[in-house]
């Protein structure tokens, strides 16, 4: 089984992500990068599959060049090799033209599964896995927290509102991972020297047929208007426990006429 | 003439959700409301629809939007925008809303914009307001593209109005194509939730990894019944196992407005914020001054909460006389 694993590398979770207010983009560039715990679940979820029915996984990533960390840490986690789409043309996409990008990269090599996190830490849009799975011509199971593949049938248990579905369809198709299905493995020393000699190609967006005024800042159809800031909440009253904690908020409780 | 603004109606355990009604007030405000509702529903479904104010509903009863998910729910959509060509249609940020969303905005190559918390109609132009970054930014955004402007909704972004239509419904065909089967729904498991539930309560007594275990999520729900209110938690109890996502808080669980909060060992990571922070008073309780969460508390103690909670607890009984 041929898995491909979409996933974002993004700032590093110690890092307070800011918006340029010029560019009105996420500050990426000078900032600590890593796989995106989200799609670290995605991938975990993709090798698993692969040691059970056979077959490879090749991680996917739109990112500038400081990504490399996080497509290192894929490979060494397993993934047997990678595809950056990396071009300055790119930056400023939309999530049509990322999930355009990332299909047409996909469509390169055969693939039976794709496997997306529900959405990114980062952006959590959540609509690109559904707009690949739509350019790719294949159904989009979404939100699994279980995933079970038995010859070409596919079954997936899906978060619901009230517990989860079992929900079925056939391969090729793409698979959105929630948090929690996994825990993804940590790389060992092992495959962080096998992965220094993984393939990761590199794409352009002309590799990939599109010219630079489909993608990126030109190409998009969401254009940021305004960046701001929400009016801050008055800061309440804080007190330190020093036996008398509960009580307090209890005559809060009466102040505010809850009790 | 006003600009006709559609909604896509949803359908959870036989209840139109509180998202589709928030949706329909925001949207008759803008414009023209309308409803799309696809699959089976109770009777009087369209009738609540006109009633918080649909001034149209798009209707097909077929089990086929039931049975299968996302395609044949946008092929109907998506002959119905061609046809008549809505400013805008609004989806609630839900499991099946998303979907939706994602198929038709990549179908008709428009676009959509995600995590709306509130939009405007200028000139024809729609201007949407996101609370980006776990809501540490408030954005505004636009779509370029022609046509039907596609947008996600954030739940309780709108207050929900009775605003009586006269019912009109009109019927639409399910489609026959069975390429459009492609992902059933084989079955439906419903996960016992014990007490009240978290949309609605008026108090919601929360617990994060600052709780230990699930043991004592016993001491919060002691609390909320005592306050009349429901327990929820954030996602880092909920992926240790101590609690089911039902009870998940947060940017990828509920989003909540009660009247009161209190947070439990809770940090005040972002994404649960943005999931609680327009609740009306939030209480906090943690045992690390920096807490993020404090930042956003009426009332905030540092300290225990093996020893403020219980204490809490005996003083609420003290002063109900129990
Ligand atoms: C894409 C994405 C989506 C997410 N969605 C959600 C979501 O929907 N909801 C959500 O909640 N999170 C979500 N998260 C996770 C979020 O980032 C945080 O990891 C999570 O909210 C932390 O939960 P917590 O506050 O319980 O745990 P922690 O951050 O570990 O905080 C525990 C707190 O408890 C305090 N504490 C410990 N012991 C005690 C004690 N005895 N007495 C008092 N205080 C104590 C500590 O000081 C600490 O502040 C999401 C993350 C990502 C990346
Ligand atoms: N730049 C990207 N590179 C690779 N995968 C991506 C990228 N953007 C989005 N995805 C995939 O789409 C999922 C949802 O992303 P989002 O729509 O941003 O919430 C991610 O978890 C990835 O699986």
């Amino acid at each position: 089984m041929n898995i491909a694993v979409c996933g974002k590398v993004i700032p590093a979770s110690t890092v307070t992500i800011e918006i340029d207010p010029t560019t009105k983009r996420m500050v990426r560039k000078g900032v600590a990068h890593e796989l995106d715990p989200a799609a670290a679940s995605a991938l975990e979820e993709g090798l698993r599959l692969a040691e059970k029915h056979g077959g490879a996984v090749v991680l996917y990533t739109m990112g500038i060049q400081d990504a490399t960390i996080g497509i290192r840490s894929a490979l060494a986690m397993g993934a047997a090799s990678a595809v950056h789409i990396l071009d300055d043309a790119v930056a400023g996409s939309d999530t049509l033209a990322t999930a355009k990008l990332l299909a047409a990269a996909i469509k390169k090599q055969p693939f039976d599964l794709v496997l997306c996190a529900t959405e990114s830490s980062d952006s959590y849009s959540g609509i690109v896995p559904g707009q690949i799975a739509y350019f790719l011509g294949i159904p989009a199971l979404t939100f699994a927290r279980e995933i079970a593949v038995d010859g070409s049938k596919l079954v997936i248990k899906r978060q619901s509102e009230s517990g989860y579905d079992v929900v079925e369809s056939t391969l090729p198709a793409l698979v959105t991972t929630t948090s929690g299905i996994n825990e993804p493995r940590y790389p060992q020393l092992k495959g962080i020297m096998a992965a220094k000699k993984k393939e990761i190609k590199v794409y352009t967006a002309a590799d990939l047929g599109f010219s630079a005024d489909q993608v990126g800042e030109k190409g998009a159809r969401e254009k940021v208007l305004s960046i701001g800031r929400p009016p801050k909440r008055q800061a309440g009253k804080i007190v330190t426990d020093e036996g008398e904690g509960g009580k307090q908020i209890a005559d809060f409780l009466a102040e505010i006429k809850v009790l | 003439m006003p600009e006709v603004i559609w909604v896509y109606a949803e359908v959870v355990e036989g209840k139109i959700t509180a998202t589709t009604l928030e949706m329909l007030a925001k949207a008759a405000e803008v414009g023209k409301a309308e409803a799309v509702l696809l699959g089976p529903a109770p009777d009087d479904a369209p009738e609540t629809l006109a009633r918080y104010g649909a001034s149209k509903v798009y209707r097909s009863a077929d089990p086929v939007y039931r049975d299968y998910l996302t395609l044949p729910a946008a092929a109907t959509v998506a002959g119905l925008i061609e046809k008549h060509k809505p400013a805008v249609m609004l989806f609630a940020s839900s499991y099946a809303g998303r979907d939706l969303a994602a198929n038709l905005s990549a179908r008709f190559d428009c676009g959509a914009i995600t995590d709306v918390g509130d939009f405007q109609l200028k000139d024809g132009s729609v201007e949407a307001t996101i609370p980006a970054l776990g809501a540490s930014y408030l954005n505004t955004a636009t779509l370029v593209s022609e046509g039907t402007k596609l947008l996600l909704v954030r739940p309780k972004s709108f207050e929900p109005k009775i605003n009586e239509q006269p019912l009109a419904v009109e019927e639409v065909e399910a489609p026959a194509d069975q390429a459009l089967r492609a992902i059933r729904v084989k079955e439906r498991v419903a996960v016992k939730r014990e007490g009240p539930q978290l949309e609605g309560a008026k108090v919601i007594v929360s617990g994060g990894r600052g709780l230990r275990g699930e043991e004592n999520f016993a001491m919060l729900k002691e609390l909320a019944d005592l306050l009349g209110g429901a327990v929820g938690a954030t996602r880092a109890a909920v992926d240790a196992g101590w609690v089911p996502y039902a009870m998940q808080i947060g940017q990828t669980g509920k989003t909540v407005k009660p009247e009161v909060y209190i947070a439990c060992g809770i940090s005040g990571a972002v994404q649960h914020l943005s999931g609680m922070k327009t609740s009306k008073t939030i209480i906090s309780i943690n045992k690390d001054p920096e807490a993020p969460i404090f930042q956003y508390s009426d009332f905030g103690v540092v300290g225990d909460v093996f020893k403020v909670v219980p204490q809490l607890i005996e003083e609420i009984k003290k002063r109900k006389g129990r």
